[in-house]
C-alpha cells in the first residue's frame, strides 16, 4: 500500500461531494425546459461566465475542468492512456478522413489529448507515422492507405476502432492498479459485445465482426461473434453464460436499455473505490465518473431539446457514481 | 574513565533516545500521511480546515509519549538533575528494556495512526457531519499507544537504582 496518493485521493474525495446524484439527475428531468435546464446546470457551478448559455462550451468546460483538477495532483498521465486513448484514436480517424477526403469539417478533434487535431493532420498529411505513439503507427498507416485505395470510410473506422480497444486492452494489461486493468477489461468487452449487438441488427459477416473486435478475457471473440451470427436470442443466450448476463437482459428490453447498460457496467466497475484510500483507483474513478455525469446530462438536453417524454429520457439516463 | 566501565548509563541513555526517537518517528509519519489528506480536502473545501487539522493531529501523540518516557528515564539517571548515577549494566539493560514498548509501538501505531486518519479525513470530506465516527476510527489505533506507555511507565519507574 502506498501513501503516495493519499493527497490525490483526499482532494477527490471532497470534489465527489458535488458529483451530481441520482436525485439531483431526476431534478435536472423535472425541469420544464431546456432554458430551465441550463439554469440548473449553471446554479450548480457547471460552465464559467463565458459559457453562459450555450451547453456545448459548457459541458466543453466541464470535461476541461476534470483534466485541470488531474494536471494538478502531479501524478504521471500515463496512468490515464486507458482514458485517453479512445479521444486519441479518435483523432486518427477524423484526421486520416480529413486528409483523405480533403473536406474540412470544424469542431471535430479533440483538443485535450496528447496530439490535437492540428497536429495529427499534419501528421498524416506529411505521412510521417513515426511521430505517433507506437502502438498507433501500424494502424494509422494502414487505414491511410486502405481509406485512400478503396474509399471505404467504415473499414478505416473499424481498423481504428479495434486498434483503439486494443491499445486500452494492452495499458490495462501493464497497469500496475486494479481499477486500470479492470476498467480496460470491461470496456473491451462491452465494446465486442456492442459490436455484436450492431452486426447482428446490420446482418454483418463472420470476418467482419472478428475484424472489429479486440480479444479480452472476459468475452471470447470467436463464440461472442458466431452467436450473433446465429440471431439476437443465440447472442443473449451467450451472455448469459459471461460476467454480462446483465446485458442479456438490457438487450431483451430495448436498445436504449442496453446502450444504459453498457455505461452502467463500467460505473459498476469504479464503484468500490469509493472506499479505496490510498490508490490512485479514486482518481480515475473520479474522471470516469465526470465524465459519465457530462455524458448523462448530454443526454437530458438533447431530450429536453427535441422535446422528447421524460420517461423517455429517463430510460436513458445512467447510473450515477455517488 | 572509559565508556566500557559505564555501560550501565549508555544502556540506560540508549533506551530514553530510542523512546523518543522511534515514537517520534511514528508521529511524524503519521501526522505527514494524514496531513497530506488534509491538505486534499482543504484545497477543495477550506471550510473543514478545524475538522480536518484534529484529525491530522491525533498521530501526534506517540511522540509525546516518547518524550515523557525519556524525559522520566534521564530524570532517573540523573542525566537532568544531580549527575548521571552509577548504574551496573544490568540496570541500565533494565531500562533500555522498559523504553522499547513506546518505541516499538510508537513508531508502529503512529505510522497506522496516520493512515487511518487519513482515510477518516475521506469520511469527513463526503460526510462532515459524522465527525464524531470518523474520529473513532483513527482513536482505536491510540489504545494501543496508551498501552505501551502505560507499561514503559511503570517499568522505568519500578526499576531501583
Amino acid at each position: 500500500m502506498s501513501e503516495q496518493y493519499t493527497y490525490a485521493v483526499a482532494r477527490m474525495r471532497a470534489l465527489e461531494v458535488s458529483l451530481f446524484s441520482n436525485s439531483t439527475i431526476d431534478q435536472l428531468i423535472a425541469c420544464q425546459s431546456y432554458d430551465q435546464c441550463l439554469q440548473f446546470l449553471e446554479e450548480k457551478g457547471w460552465g464559467d461566465t463565458e459559457t453562459s448559455g450555450n451547453a456545448e462550451a459548457m459541458l466543453t468546460r466541464e470535461e476541461e475542468k476534470i483534466w485541470e483538477v488531474v494536471k494538478e495532483l502531479s501524478i504521471d498521465m500515463k496512468n490515464f492512456d486507458v482514458l485517453s486513448y479512445s479521444k486519441l484514436f479518435h483523432n486518427l480517424k477524423a484526421a486520416i478522413k480529413e486528409v483523405c477526403t480533403e473536406e474540412k469539417n470544424r469542431h471535430i478533434f479533440y483538443e485535450d489529448v496528447s496530439i490535437p487535431g492540428k497536429e495529427m493532420v499534419e501528421i498524416i498529411k506529411d505521412k510521417d507515422f513515426t511521430k505517433l505513439p507506437a502502438n498507433m503507427q501500424h494502424v494509422a498507416a494502414e487505414a491511410y492507405e486502405s481509406l485512400l485505395h478503396t474509399r471505404d470510410g467504415q473499414l478505416c473506422d473499424v481498423m481504428i476502432d479495434k486498434a483503439a480497444l486494443d491499445a486500452i486492452y494492452e495499458a490495462g494489461k501493464k497497469a500496475e492498479a486494479k481499477i486500470i486493468r479492470d476498467y480496460a477489461e470491461s470496456t473491451v468487452a462491452v465494446a465486442d459485445i456492442k459490436v455484436a449487438v450492431r452486426s447482428q441488427k446490420t446482418a454483418k459477416s463472420i470476418e467482419f465482426m472478428k475484424r472489429a473486435m479486440a480479444e479480452c478475457d472476459s468475452v471470447n471473440v470467436d463464440q461472442l461473434s458466431k452467436a450473433a451470427l446465429a440471431g439476437m436470442d443465440a447472442l443473449r443466450e451467450y451472455l448469459t453464460g459471461t460476467a454480462y448476463a446483465e446485458g442479456a437482459e438490457a438487450l431483451a428490453q430495448s436498445p436504449s436499455a442496453f446502450e444504459r447498460w453498457c455505461d452502467n457496467r463500467i460505473i459498476q466497475t469504479i464503484s468500490p473505490q469509493k472506499y479505496n484510500a490510498f490508490t490512485i483507483g479514486p482518481v480515475i474513478a473520479y474522471v470516469i465518473a465526470r465524465q459519465n455525469e457530462i455524458k448523462t446530462v448530454r443526454i437530458i438536453l438533447s431530450g429536453k431539446l427535441n422535446d422528447l417524454p421524460d420517461d423517455s429520457i429517463r430510460e436513458r439516463v445512467r447510473e450515477m457514481y455517488v | 574513565m572509559s565508556i566500557w566501565e559505564n555501560l550501565g548509563i549508555v544502556y540506560a541513555l540508549l533506551g530514553a533516545a530510542i523512546a523518543v526517537l522511534m515514537a517520534g518517528a511514528g508521529s511524524a509519519i503519521g501526522v505527514g500521511v494524514a496531513g497530506q489528506a488534509a491538505s486534499g480536502v482543504v484545497t477543495e473545501d477550506p471550510s473543514k480546515f478545524a475538522k480536518v487539522l484534529i484529525m491530522q493531529l491525533l498521530p501526534g501523540t506517540q511522540g509525546l509519549y516518547g518524550l515523557l518516557i525519556g524525559f522520566i528515564t534521564l530524570q532517573k539517571i540523573g542525566i537532568l538533575g544531580s549527575g548521571a548515577a552509577d548504574l551496573t549494566p544490568a540496570t541500565g539493560l533494565m531500562i533500555l528494556a522498559a523504553c522499547l514498548p513506546i518505541g516499538i509501538v510508537g513508531l508502529i501505531s503512529g505510522k497506522y495512526q496516520g493512515m487511518t486518519s487519513a482515510a477518516a479525513i475521506g469520511i469527513v470530506a463526503k460526510k462532515p457531519d459524522q465527525f464524531g465516527k470518523a474520529m473513532l476510527f483513527p482513536a482505536m489505533v491510540e489504545t494501543y499507544a496508551i498501552l505501551a506507555l502505560l507499561i514503559s511507565f511503570l517499568a522505568v519507574n519500578g526499576i531501583k537504582i
